[in-house]
């Protein structure tokens, strides 16, 4: 426990000396949302956008947005990083163990997903002033819950791929297939069959629809949070299984 | 060999990369509070085996204790008991070098107080600086001081002096056994003869993924290397009494300068001959056999190759 402690401080403090992770993780989000919002406004068109205003729609599944890039860029880089610079041997040599490794990561994570998110709102709210959440509650159990299912499968992309360069490669073609058909990118409503349909099997998708509802006041989106919720545990069963120090 | 109270045993160790055999069915005993050293060229399967015992690769076959422990099935006990510094491995670039030891030392409630290890490692003034910023030798340091933070009982060290400077070296040897006079079994892989000679209370040779000898370091050098060469000048053209003293297996002449092999006591034979004949050389000299010497004996090729 001492040791979980002291490398996750260490890891903060890690990542607040080299805020490019932070940038690359937050910048996106937010120069998507002042795209979209100024183009679409917060006018609601009973049409698209589930009926509701865009940024009311969109605040919501960037929060999502910026939880995606912590699991399919961040972490997997971070992770096949120290594999291959032998961070990971020298911290198994010195028997910290796997949970110590992946806990820090999970806290960082958290951190990261709640600043981002601040900063989302916080700007959001200045310029095109969306609806506040309507059920917080909800809301923020939704948000550990996505956080904590993206976590996962940065641990299971960490463990699998086999380098730096192709973390890099392959999480930023997902985070971008996961930004335009999950449901952060156009209205789902004006996406062809195909898109949606690949819109549907990705992983954001259900993070978005289980972020939206409660800030929306559709109430908890039950479907929505188990399929968050298997993915969680899949992805955490096989990054446990797949899991290697070098 | 069989060793008092042995700390680590290894019988029959093999590991094999695809088709080479990095590692050939060695087997040894290391004592409690003995430095061990491993010694061999590079690519002789040192690292591998030292691995093995520290749980960090899994052998092919052959029966390990460490400490009484399988590393098989006991990694993680073992880990937390052992210290270990490794030939490639790396920190985070932007951690402080108090980072990494406050953090190492938070495995165990008895580790030692990091702040000391700086100073006798030469870091004191590095304690703020980032790993990023360390030269070569800085970072050596930082990792055998980091294999001990946890107080190990048994410490293993892989080329722990590359990339020292020689002064720097000298220091490490002296820390080294300290560490070793504390108690602490110390298992040292290296290339370096002179530092295994210097160093070592045992050595096993190893050579392409076998033990080819073990022994103190005297010991080898007695049972393989046994030759003193005993080197003066003198202007006196003819010596041949020299070839009767007993122990002298041959006399070498080039110019003035004369060279007498033998083994056991030729040295004070020949000084007393010499000295009988009034020649009194300024520069009489003896040259020992080094575990340099062992080694080409034994394998055919110097460890530099």
């Amino acid at each position: 426990m001492r040791t979980l402690i002291k490398l996750t401080w260490v890891e903060i403090k890690l990542f607040v000396r080299e805020p490019i992770t932070m940038v690359v993780t937050l910048a996106l989000p937010v120069i998507t949302l002042f795209v979209m919002g100024g183009v679409f406004g917060n006018t609601p068109n009973p049409d698209i956008y589930r009926g509701v205003g865009p940024m009311d729609y969109y605040v919501p599944a960037y929060f999502g947005l910026v939880i995606a890039a912590i699991g399919v860029v961040a972490l997997p880089v971070h992770l096949t990083a120290y594999r291959e610079r032998g961070v990971l041997r020298r911290l198994r040599a010195s028997s910290i163990s796997i949970w110590s490794l992946l806990g820090s990561q999970l806290v960082v994570s958290f951190i990261i997903a709640v600043f981002g998110g601040i900063l989302l709102l916080v700007l959001a709210l200045v310029i095109y002033s969306p609806h506040m959440p309507q059920s917080p509650g909800l809301l923020i159990l939704a948000f550990l819950l996505s956080t904590l299912s993206f976590a996962a499968v940065g641990f299971l992309l960490g463990a699998v791929l086999p380098s730096t360069r192709a973390a890099q490669g392959l999480g930023l073609i997902l985070f971008f297939i996961m930004l335009i058909l999950g449901g952060a990118g156009p209205p789902p409503e004006v996406l062809t069959g195909a898109m949606v349909f690949i819109g549907k099997i990705t992983p954001l998708r259900y993070v978005v629809l289980s972020l939206q509802d409660p800030w929306l006041g559709f109430g908890w989106n039950q479907n929505a949070s188990l399929v968050v919720a298997g993915i969680m545990v899949v992805a955490s069963l096989l990054s446990a299984r797949f899991f290697r120090w070098e | 060999m069989t060793v008092l109270k042995p700390i680590i045993e290894v019988k029959n160790l093999r590991k094999t990369y695809g088709a080479t055999v990095a590692v050939d069915d060695i087997s040894f005993e290391v004592a409690e509070g003995e430095i061990f050293g491993i010694l061999g060229p590079n690519g002789a399967g040192k690292t591998t085996a030292v691995e093995c015992l520290q749980a960090l690769r899994k052998p092919d076959s052959g029966d390990i204790r460490v400490l009484g422990l399988d590393p098989l099935t006991q990694a993680s006990a073992l880990r937390r008991r052992i210290g270990s510094q490794l030939q490639e491995s790396a920190l985070p670039d932007r951690i402080k070098v108090w980072e990494a030891l406050d953090l190492f030392a938070s495995v165990t409630p008895d580790a030692l107080d990091w702040r000391v290890l700086l100073k006798q490692w030469g870091l004191s003034e590095k304690q703020k600086a980032s790993f990023s910023s360390l030269s070569g030798g800085q970072r050596q340091r930082l990792f055998v001081a980091l294999s001990l933070v946890n107080n190990p009982e048994v410490v293993f060290l892989d080329e722990m002096t590359t990339g020292l400077d020689p002064a720097a070296r000298h220091v490490a040897w002296d820390l080294i056994r300290a560490i070793r006079d504390r108690g602490t079994t110390v298992v040292l892989v290296t290339h370096f003869m002179d530092e295994a000679e210097e160093l070592c209370d045992r050595v096993a040779i190893v050579d392409r993924g076998k033990i080819v000898a073990s022994d103190t370091p005297q010991g080898l050098i007695t049972s393989y290397a046994s030759d003193v060469r005993v080197i003066f000048t003198t202007e006196q053209a003819e010596l041949p009494w020299l070839s009767e003293i007993p122990d002298v297996r041959e006399v070498v002449r080039r110019g003035p300068r004369v060279e007498v092999e033998g083994s056991g006591p030729v040295l004070a034979l020949v000084a007393a001959a010499l000295v009988k004949h009034g020649i009194i050389p300024a520069d009489l000299r003896v040259e020992q056999p080094t575990l340099e010497d062992v080694f080409l004996k034994l394998t055919g090729h110097s460890a530099g190759d």
